[in-house]
């Protein structure tokens, strides 16, 4: 159901009844703001990508959890690839769109998008959908097309990647959000969280011929870590990914993962993949270099269905 | 027809279409739709003429149109219409305005000889050797060359200069791009063009156009029967002479009377600055005055355009630092066959009609295609060849097929640009970072859009390319993308002839709408 349909919907059966339900969440995200991480993670699955994104961040207690009054936020999608949103090679548009919708309500003085795409920049961008949705919802795009952009930091304690050059806006911002699709991966097996990464860094060629796994690790070192992991898990390209060929390759899965632990997150998404999580080499090793749990079990997890 | 306004209006329609002109080849942003571009290109004669001989259809009939209008008028068509002489007057102008002098035309003769000589053996060549001269001496292709290779990078330059400042205030409208240069030998024939019609025009106006310019001679030659042409009221003029020194075309000879019409642009400067009224534009009386047509010993000119055939070649191109990994790839690629754009259909068809414009180069968005050095053979310099070291074709993109004015890349529909294979991929499993660090890679099948490019499993847990050669179209994203140094591990060999891929076929995997989750 969309949410303009339920709106309708809710309209028929009462306008008041309505409100009440499609306000009360913002109402109680104000309320409930102490009690904040009251979880590790949480699982969402059977709504819109939006609506889904509503009731789980509320279980967080609300973005104003992460993101404080003022501070400028940078929203890191997944937009690496020209195609639609239907193939979901890109995370959802209105995900991203109502992610930025809750860092300003949360009184974030800007929202910055981005990504180092692996099409042309302006063809993923545009037909991503996510510069459209973003920028509707107050964000500002932001390319990320030319090495000028990017500047180098040192990851202390990296085995094989101990120099980077990442996007100016992440040296420039006070909260990172990492907004991944959950996406099959040719050669590391899945792309998620950890992954995501790649985008925030101009040289992804020294990744690709320097142990791939160890690299992606390596980077998650780098003291600028998100605040907090939303898994696009609506459409999942189950095959032939990252990029995709088709309709063929996407199962609707209709779920979220938000966490503030990108290890467990990546092991939560491997499970919904049906991947085994071992053979997605740069999780385990993230989890021995200290960088989160595999170990599911040991977490606090909340898990909704709509 | 005794219009003062002539003058006025030629120079506001010659500075609009300036204006497109240089914005189309100078679309950085890409912003300007093909359709737009291909109302703007439709007159242009050489292109039009190649197309019509390709097409054979009125859609491509431009040049008939100009030739039309130059019957009915004279040279318009050269201070109208065309991009090249429109710029010399600017040239001209300035040159004017620099030293007092250069205004001062004056009649001369016309290097008949010359002249004539260049158009024919043109014709001459084209139709017996190849699209070669025309390449050389298309005004529209020179004027593209131009912008392309000199002027767009400058304006890029500005645009990062202003990108940069507006960057600081946390403005992102403008963003910074990365300016890449060609190989330095393909400028050798744009910068000769440009310093010897450079040149001409600053110092003598239009002679580029009346002793060089294929195009400017042969509408010359039809203007001589024009209907409208610049005429001389004998009774008002007083022979002041002023006509003849303000001629860019120096072909007012005012002690006579005449207008050298196959020389006269139709710039209508000397109805303007006659003050007793005595020249006009109107149609022509039967009073015929025949002209002698003097030898010229000048060499100047023959001189410039030989130097363009002896020029040396030395260069490299410089492009873009690629990370080393650990160790050299050791297997050299084998190209038997470089790589020519989509809708050429064949890489010897192609070379035939491109005359090297540059605009498919300019308007791509990938920055893919590139002035051949000598991929397609010297003849073949300065036509764009997709360079996968540079950057990577595009899938959803069949720009250059339609901007292409003169038809040597033909026009696709996106479905069959997808399904064109201009070359084949090629993998070099003992460069491949897989084998040789034994680490996983994958950024060649990552970036295939096909998957003819896919992994299969390898030692352990390490999974290595393989290549389904129906499935690809020769994109180079898998060339691009792969990091080995200094030899990829993976290359496209182009197709001399285009070929059709095979249509990526894709099945349902068995993974399940999950009802709960999993963890």
């Amino acid at each position: 159901m969309k949410r303009r349909d339920f709106i309708k919907k809710s309209a028929g059966a009462g306008i008041v009844a309505g409100a009440a339900l499609t306000m009360g969440g913002y109402d109680n995200l104000w309320a409930s703001a102490p009690a904040a991480n009251k979880y590790d993670l949480v699982a969402i699955m059977g709504g819109e990508p939006d609506a889904m994104f509503d009731l789980a961040i509320m279980e967080l207690g609300g973005m104003g959890s992460f993101v404080k009054k003022g501070q400028k936020v940078l929203v890191k999608p997944n937009i690496g690839w020209d195609v639609i949103p239907e193939l979901a090679a890109n995370t959802n548009p209105l995900l991203v769109k109502r992610i930025i919708k809750h860092c300003f309500d949360a009184g974030a003085k800007e929202v910055y998008v981005f990504d180092h795409t692996c099409d042309n920049w302006v063809n993923c961008y545009r037909n991503s959908g996510i510069e459209k949705a973003a920028k509707s919802a107050g964000a500002k795009v932001v390319p990320a097309n030319s090495e000028k952009y990017f500047q180098s930091i040192d990851i202390p304690g990296g085995v094989k990647l101990q120099k980077a050059k990442v996007h100016e806006l992440l040296l420039d911002t006070d909260v990172l959000i990492n907004v991944p699709v959950l996406k099959n991966h040719n050669s590391t097996r899945m792309t998620c969280c950890l992954k995501n990464n790649m985008g925030v860094v101009w040289d992804r060629g020294y990744w690709h011929s320097n142990n791939l796994n160890q690299c992606i690790a390596d980077y998650a070192l780098y003291e600028r870590k998100p605040a907090l992991n939303v898994i696009d898990a609506y459409n999942v390209m189950v095959q032939h990914g990252p990029q995709g060929v088709s309709k063929e390759d996407i199962v609707q899965m209709k779920s979220q993962i938000l966490t503030t632990d990108w290890v467990a997150g990546d092991t939560a998404a491997a499970k919904l993949l049906g991947v085994d999580v071992e053979k997605i080499e740069y999780i385990p090793i993230a989890q021995k270099m200290g960088l989160g749990t595999m170990n599911l079990e040991s977490l606090n997890i909340k898990k909704i269905k709509m | 027809m005794r219009s003062h306004s002539l003058r006025t209006i030629r120079i506001l329609f010659s500075a609009l279409v300036f204006i497109c002109f240089f914005l189309v080849f100078a679309d950085f942003r890409y912003l300007i739709p093909t359709k737009y571009i291909n109302v703007l290109l439709y007159l242009q004669f050489i292109p039009s003429a190649l197309k019509f001989y390709g097409l054979g259809t009125m859609a491509a009939g431009g040049f008939l149109i100009v030739l039309a209008l130059t019957v009915l008028t004279g040279r318009t068509y050269c201070s109208f219409l065309c991009p090249l002489g429109i710029g010399q007057d600017i040239f001209s102008r300035i040159g004017g305005k620099f030293k007092k002098k250069f205004r001062r035309y004056g009649y001369r003769k016309p290097y008949t000889i010359l002249r004539y000589s260049i158009l024919g053996l043109t014709l001459i060549f084209t139709m017996t050797w190849g699209i070669y001269v025309v390449t050389l001496l298309d005004p529209y292709s020179i004027f593209g060359r131009f912008i392309t290779y000199f002027i767009k990078p400058l304006v890029i330059w500005i645009n990062n200069f202003l990108a940069g400042i507006f960057g600081k205030f946390d403005i992102y409208t403008l963003n910074n791009i990365h300016v890449k240069g060609f190989p330095l030998v393909v400028y050798s024939i744009p910068v000769a063009f440009f310093i010897l019609v450079g040149l001409l025009s600053f110092t003598r106006g239009r002679l580029y156009c009346n002793t060089v310019c294929p195009v400017g001679t042969l509408l010359g030659l039809i203007s001589k029967v024009s209907v409208f042409r610049i005429k001389f009221d004998e009774s008002a003029c007083t022979k002041c002479g002023r006509c003849a020194v303000r001629c860019k075309s120096s072909c007012i000879d005012f002690l006579r009377t005449d207008v050298d019409v196959s020389r006269c642009v139709d710039c209508f400067n000397c109805i303007n600055i006659c003050p007793e009224g005595a020249l006009s534009y109107g149609l022509t009386g039967l009073k015929k005055k025949k002209h002698r047509t003097d030898e010229s010993r000048r060499r100047m000119v023959v001189g410039s355009v030989l130097m363009l055939f002896g020029m040396s070649s030395v260069s490299k191109a410089q492009e873009k630092p690629v990370p080393v990994p650990k160790k050299p790839s050791t297997v050299k690629e084998n190209k038997t066959s470089s790589v020519c754009p989509p809708g050429g259909i064949s890489i010897e068809k192609f070379n035939k009609v491109c005359t090297a414009c540059s605009l498919c180069i300019t308007a791509c968005p990938n920055g893919v295609l590139q002035p051949a050095f000598k991929e397609y053979g010297l003849t073949g310099m300065m036509q764009p060849v997709m360079n996968y070291h540079r950057s990577f074709c595009t899938y959803n993109c069949t720009i250059c097929t339609e901007v292409c004015p003169t038809n040597a890349l033909q026009p696709l529909l996106l479905e069959a640009k997808k399904l064109t294979q201009i070359g084949k991929t090629h993998f070099i499993k003992d460069n491949c970072i897989v084998k040789t660090e034994k680490t996983n890679c994958g950024a060649c099948s990552e970036a295939c859009p096909t998957k003819a490019v896919h992994m299969i499993p390898y030692e352990g847990n390490l999974v290595i390319p393989e290549v389904t050669e129906d499935l690809c179209i020769g994109c180079g994203h898998c060339e691009f993308a792969c990091p080995t140094v200094p030899y990829k591990a993976i290359f496209v060999d182009g197709n001399p002839v285009h070929q059709v891929a095979k249509k990526p076929e894709n099945e349902k995997s068995d993974v399940q709408t999950p009802t709960d989750f999993p963890f």
